[in-house]
């Protein structure tokens, strides 16, 4: 994207925004920041890698009963989850393209249909989890824990791997949509374009990789099920 | 670098617009988002820190004096080597070199104003303070007494101390390393000045870039595990509960894929410091660069494959076990490249012995012996006998105070004219160095000889026959003391009274060295332009 050239605009004449100081120009301060969003996911990708490697040794070693305790886990939610998530992670790709076009209007509304299939997919989750309660399914805080199938100990096991990997994953969500709110602020106040352009392509690797994660998430914790 | 395309200023017109000059108002320091001033914020803070791991060592030493434990009792004692590793590991030896000198010289030697990203870069001392402070609450509330591997089920089930607040100390703390090398990282890739190529980044570079590779991607599964033994105590989601079918062996292996990792964070900086000293003061151009970087990251991909060697006799599998030695001995072939390239350095030298440079020649022999004995440690059958003894102690020691330390005090030393725009002491450095050599041969090598007789890691007391080591030990860590506590005197007078530096005092290549002392606020008057390699001192 060239950083000063009036692009096709429906709105005001673009101003280009000047490097920051310590740069020498916006192709480079746009370089250093997306990388930088990507060596950070880098990161993630290890803070999660270690959990589910914990899970996957775990799973090999306990293959039945916990191949058994996933049949307790509510697939028809999570799959319905998935699909949201999924869904958002095309319309913040749609956001990124209309403020790629500079069109104001389209960039906050598909801003917003992220941020609504984003919380949506936690309070699903919220469901999911009350309804874990409620079944005695929660070892959390000392919580009484009642599994009617075989290996109540190794089913506990599951379930805490399972709370602590959507727990850190719903955190992740949160972050997200904090994210999500400030650029819908920024957008809303429309003020430099190109700069906006340049956050929501940061954000929207952000919002990619906590989509990918679930399925991560979904395929080891629901779908390896008896 | 031959051509920079500004000359460098003379000393007296130094103190116009250097980056001291902003002010020394307390907003000035703790708001600031340049990475030179950045550094300083590091730097006084490891330094404290450092003196606090000190005194809990300095107790450690006074306690094994006599074969009786009399000072301390075993539960005390417990605490005192925990903190001691604790505040070493994490608030010391990890943020270090990389976080005070790296911090500053990173951009001056790739020709940039600042790091690429200056507010993350404050945030990250920030993140770091915080995580102290949590550390030294878990101390108020009466330490741990895990030590510094917090292993499990003790540290999840048993322990009667405060290992909740220690571990979000480091959890937290261990987020600054992770935005720090971020930050190492993007400002290598993106901030170089035209004509810097790769095979012209300075050893130093190199080698904290290859260390930001490391904390990019080893801190985060530490993060995660202390994350889980967190919710495991605080929470009682138990992971690794042998009760529940949780296996401590998993924890070990969390715990050393990034903690052995983490040693490479330690030692990889001090190496780029060393390459830098011993070519500017044998006025010979560093044997074998390409070599050299080859070895950098060939470190740092094995350094990842190797953790299983602390888990010998833990029970994990045999063959794990043999590849595990395999790949710890192949570790050492880069390590021994590096040691000898830097002799080749020397050879046909025209070598002074200045302050910095007997701190690099010291770091040749304690790396060495720490090395060579590692090479012991790798092999499988020697291992069951000196695991867990102070064989293991000597031998990391020898590698983190010896290696590591040395050569930050060496790089110190090297760069302080450039810190500060002042010089110290000669006499009095020269003295503090030769100090922490013998101090460290002292303190470190009766343990070799302790562990391999037979005394095992952390006991206050133990038999009488080994009563002669322990005291020379403990003798040894009293002339450590001086050598520590020399610079920290003759180094804080320098700041007021020390004759003011010129730009390049030592007559280095470097490109830090091209603009004036202390530097200006961006760094260098325009952007330069390098035309060579970093250490052409033949003409």
């Amino acid at each position: 994207m060239s950083p000063g050239g009036p692009m096709n605009t429906e709105s005001n004449i673009p101003d280009p925004t000047p490097p920051a100081d310590h740069f020498d120009d916006i192709e480079q301060q746009q370089h250093a920041g997306l990388l930088g969003m990507w060596v950070f996911l880098l990161t993630e990708v290890l803070l999660f890698g270690g959990l589910l490697a914990a899970f996957v040794i775990c799973r090999l070693r306990y293959a039945d009963a916990f191949a058994g305790a996933a049949e307790h886990l509510d697939l028809v939610l999570a799959a319905v989850n998935t699909a949201l998530l999924f869904t958002s992670g095309l319309t913040m790709v749609l956001a990124e393209l209309a403020a790629g076009a500079r069109r104001r209007g389209p960039t906050i509304w598909w801003l917003l249909a992220t941020a609504a299939l984003g919380t949506a997919f936690l309070v699903l989750k919220g469901v999911e989890w009350y309804g874990e309660y409620k079944e005695q399914l929660m070892p959390v805080l000392g919580l009484p824990f009642v599994y009617p199938g075989e290996e109540p100990q190794l089913a506990e096991l599951f379930f805490n791997l399972y709370f602590v990997a959507t727990g850190l994953h719903a955190a992740h969500m949160l972050i997200g949509l904090g994210v999500l709110a400030v650029m819908l602020v920024l957008v809303r106040g429309w003020r430099r374009p190109d700069r906006l352009d340049r956050q929501l392509r940061i954000a929207g690797l952000y919002w990619a990789f906590i989509d990918v994660v679930w399925i991560f998430i979904f395929t080891c914790f629901y779908l390896l099920r008896a | 670098m031959t051509s920079v395309a500004e000359s460098p200023t003379v000393a007296g017109e130094a103190c116009t617009d250097d980056y001291l000059s902003g002010g020394w108002s307390i907003r000035s320091w703790l708001l600031t988002v340049d990475h030179k001033r950045i550094a300083w914020l590091y730097a006084v803070s490891i330094t404290v820190f450092f003196f606090f791991g000190s005194a809990a060592a300095l107790l450690i030493r006074l306690e094994l004096i006599t074969p009786a434990g009399d000072l301390f009792s075993a539960e005390e004692y417990n605490r005192l080597f925990s903190l001691h590793g604790i505040v070493m590991v994490w608030f010391f030896l990890i943020p270090s070199i990389p976080a005070t000198l790296g911090n500053f010289l990173i951009p001056l030697m790739v020709g940039a104003r600042d790091m690429a990203f200056p507010k993350l870069n404050l945030l990250s001392w920030y993140i770091y303070s915080l995580g102290g402070l949590f550390t030294l609450a878990a101390v108020i509330a009466g330490g741990v007494d895990t030590g510094w591997t917090f292993y499990t089920p003790y540290s999840t089930l048993f322990s009667n101390s405060a290992v909740l607040a220690a571990a979000v100390g480091i959890f937290i703390v261990g987020f600054s390393s992770i935005l720090t090398g971020l930050n190492f990282v993007v400002t290598v890739h993106t901030m170089r000045a035209p004509g810097l190529t790769w095979m012209r980044l300075p050893l130093f570079v190199w080698a904290n870039y290859a260390t930001a590779l490391i904390m990019i991607l080893a801190t985060p599964v530490l993060a995660t595990l202390l994350l889980l033994v967190g919710l495991e105590r605080g929470l009682g989601i138990g992971i690794f509960d042998p009760a529940l079918g949780g296996d401590p062996l998993l924890f070990q292996h969390l715990f050393w894929f990034y903690s052995h990792p983490a040693v490479y964070i330690m030692i990889l900086p001090a190496m780029g410091v060393i390459s830098e000293i011993i070519s500017c003061f044998s006025r010979n151009p560093v044997f074998g660069y390409t070599g050299m970087v080859i070895s950098i990251m060939a470190i740092t991909l094995f350094g990842f494959v190797v953790w299983g060697h602390h888990m010998f006799v833990s029970g994990q599998s045999m063959y794990a076990g043999i590849l595990f030695s395999f790949f710890s001995f192949l570790v050492a072939v880069p390590s021994a490249i590096k040691t000898l390239n830097w002799t080749a350095t020397l050879f046909r030298g025209r070598i002074s012995f200045t302050a910095p440079m007997i701190y690099a020649l010291s770091f040749l022999e304690l790396f060495t012996v720490g090395g060579l004995t590692g090479i012991f440690l790798a092999a499988l059958a020697l291992d069951v006998h000196v695991h867990d003894s102070y064989f293991v102690t000597a031998h990391f020691h020898y590698i983190m105070v010896g290696g590591a330390v040395t050569a930050y005090m060496g790089g110190l030393h090297f760069w302080w004219p450039k810190l500060t725009g002042r010089m110290f002491s000669r006499a009095w450095a020269s003295t503090a160095a030769v100090a922490l050599l013998i101090g460290l041969n002292l303190t470190f090598y009766p343990q070799f000889l302790l562990g391999y007789a037979g005394m095992p890691r952390r006991y206050h007391s133990y038999p009488d026959d080994f009563a002669i080591l322990h005291v020379l030990s403990s003798l040894g860590a009293g002339v450590l003391a001086i050598g520590y506590l020399l610079p920290l005197i003759y180094l804080s007078w320098s700041l007021r009274r020390g004759e003011p530096a010129p730009p390049n005092p030592w007559d280095a290549r470097g490109l830090e060295w091209q603009t004036m002392s202390p530097p200006p606020v961006h760094n260098f008057k325009e952007t330069p332009v390098v035309t060579g390699g970093p250490y052409e001192y033949r003409e």
